[in-house]
């Protein structure tokens, strides 16, 4: 565990020394009060012009802007270290894949949860403009850091297949919009059990649901199965250097 | 801690880049790694390091195998991989403090293993700066740094001094002789000067195999095999003085330099150099320079790294 810390805490102190960290905090909250104040339209109702006190808005927007702001976060976490040879010595350090792969992890589910956090004012102020359902509001944070969480472990596999940090951003923005749209496009084109896969395979589904405020350990899993897949094939990928052909 | 490697064999496909290598390296003992470009050195060191599995063979790291007890061996190496990655947007002393965390020192021995490292390895001046800000040498000198930090019994040095200005040669080498007196070092390179002033031991090793093993003095000697020198002759006919020297027993052979001079190979085991003063003083020839021609590691490198 220790090690899995050092190496999170040197991922974090690397995202705020470069300004990256602060680019994409600033960046998703503008964006992110933006939709919920002003645009709102296209997520859902805005406080402004439908005078109505909603923080679904910012729902709706924060799961589509956290998924671009994720994969410029962690496109360089492998294929930058893999580029430069910085990967060769850290896994000659006494650490096993799976720790590296998992401090990074941690470094990028902590800076999504403070990103989370530093929404929390557009929901205090929400409710302090008209009654909002509380409970929904903590359920939808909790689907908003699964969703992050799994697209910090889909951006971390796409960055361990290659060593152009371009390519894992471009390959965590299309395995992004597969699980975000055409698995929902496919299941409103499809019907039967095709359609109640593609329905299950989204991430929109498992998120609305529990941004409805049912926490459903189906929901749950799925989430959870997704990281540990992508988490897992981070490391197989890693550890194709000690295949003995 | 004892280093021993055996059959070691790693295949890239149907290529072997290591083959069948076996070799020892005792405790207090400075081993190098020679070989020409692709001859295998940093595969071979990437498999004791335990980031690469070998195809076939083991290595023993004081009687651990980097088979089973990857773990454990990685704890007590320090390795400076080729090329010296390191991550450049970070301060040396901050990167310094991760590489001793990550190798397991104690928290309450870190601040001082980073001041001992920041003493030795002569950093004081950079310790704040961004390592993407340093010159190649004090680059090499925080990789080493990192490679040290948790005292490490055995070190790996992949090309330790390539890219440096002479100067920073030096020092690096001297650094690298102090430590070594008491670890266990495995040092690749293909810069020659730089085996004969580090290291106790050479192995030369070309497509994946030992060509070549043992003191730098031992490899010289067997290279020189016979003696040869250069001889100036003046105030005699050069034919005639060719035909004697020819004629001498202890001479093998006479050539014809473009410069006018000889170059004579004695016999084996022979030196023929008090023949040849002789015959020109019987002569009344004017003996005006004989020069050893020594030979020296780079041809030993050559004979056995050059196929045909």
């Amino acid at each position: 565990m220790g090690s899995i810390i050092t190496i999170a805490r040197r991922e974090l102190s690397t995202f705020y020394d470069s300004m990256i960290a602060y680019m994409l905090l600033g960046g998703f909250l503008a964006l992110c009060g933006f939709f919920t104040w002003l645009y709102g339209g296209f997520f859902g109702r805005d406080v402004f012009f439908s005078g109505q006190a909603s923080i679904a808005p910012f729902f709706g927007a924060a799961v589509v802007l956290l998924w671009i702001f994720i994969a410029a976060l962690s496109m360089k976490l492998f294929a930058e270290e893999t580029k430069t040879g910085t990967l060769e010595l850290l896994l000659t350090k006494p650490v096993t894949d799976w720790q590296v792969v998992m401090g990074k992890f941690l470094a990028c589910v902590s800076l999504i949860f403070v990103a989370l956090l530093c929404s929390l004012p557009y929901y205090f102020t929400v409710a302090w403009l008209g009654p909002v359902d509380h409970g929904a509001v903590w359920c939808g944070y909790l689907g908003l850091l699964l969703v992050g969480s799994t697209y910090a472990a889909i951006g971390i596999m796409c960055s361990s297949l290659t060593d152009n940090q371009i390519v894992a951003f471009l390959l965590t923005i299309i395995v992004g919009i597969i699980f975000l749209f055409i698995f929902s496009l496919l299941s409103a084109y499809t019907s039967g059990m095709a359609a109640k896969l593609f329905d299950y395979l989204s991430i929109l589904t498992h998120y609305s649901s529990i941004a409805r405020g049912v926490v459903d350990s189906k929901d749950i899993i799925y989430f959870l199965s997704i990281i540990g897949f992508c988490l897992m094939s981070t490391v197989t990928v890693l550890s194709r250097r000690k295949i003995a052909d | 801690m004892d280093i021993q490697v055996q059959n070691l064999t790693k295949k890239y496909g149907r290529q072997k880049a290591v083959d069948q290598l076996s070799f020892d390296v005792r405790t207090g003992e400075i081993l190098g790694f020679l070989g020409p470009n692709g001859a295998g050195k940093t595969t071979t060191m990437k498999m004791i390091t335990c980031f690469l599995a070998p195809s076939d063979g083991d290595v023993s790291v004081g009687g651990f195998s980097i088979l089973k007890d990857q773990q454990k061996i990685k704890r007590s190496i320090g390795y400076l991989p080729e090329h010296n990655p390191l991550y450049l947007d970070m301060a040396v002393i901050d990167y310094l403090r991760f590489s001793g965390a990550i190798q397991g020192v104690k928290k309450s021995q870190l601040g001082d293993r980073i001041k001992e490292m920041i003493r030795v390895c002569g950093l004081n001046k950079e310790k704040h700066k961004k390592i993407g800000e340093l010159s190649k040498g004090f680059r090499q000198r925080v990789g080493l740094a990192q490679a040290l930090i948790h005292d490490p019994e055995v070190l790996i040095l992949d090309e330790p001094t390539t890219g440096l200005d002479p100067n920073q040669i030096v020092e690096i080498r001297e650094l690298i002789k102090h430590i070594g007196s008491q670890k266990t070092v495995i040092l690749s390179t293909h810069i020659l000067p730089e085996v004969e002033a580090t290291c106790d031991r050479i192995i030369i090793i070309n497509n994946g195999k030992i060509v070549a093993e043992g003191t730098p003095e031992n490899l010289r000697k067997e290279a020189s095999g016979t003696e040869i020198s250069h001889v100036r002759i003046e105030d005699g006919e050069r034919d005639a003085v060719f035909q004697r020297l020819q004629e001498l027993e202890t001479v093998a052979m006479v050539d014809l330099l473009p410069n006018g001079a000889f170059s004579i190979e004695s016999q084996l085991e022979q030196t023929s150099r008090r023949d040849i003063f002789r015959l020109c003083v019987e002569n009344g020839w004017v003996l005006t320079e004989m020069t050893p021609v020594e030979r020296d590691l780079e041809d030993v490198f050559r004979n056995v790294t050059i196929e045909n």
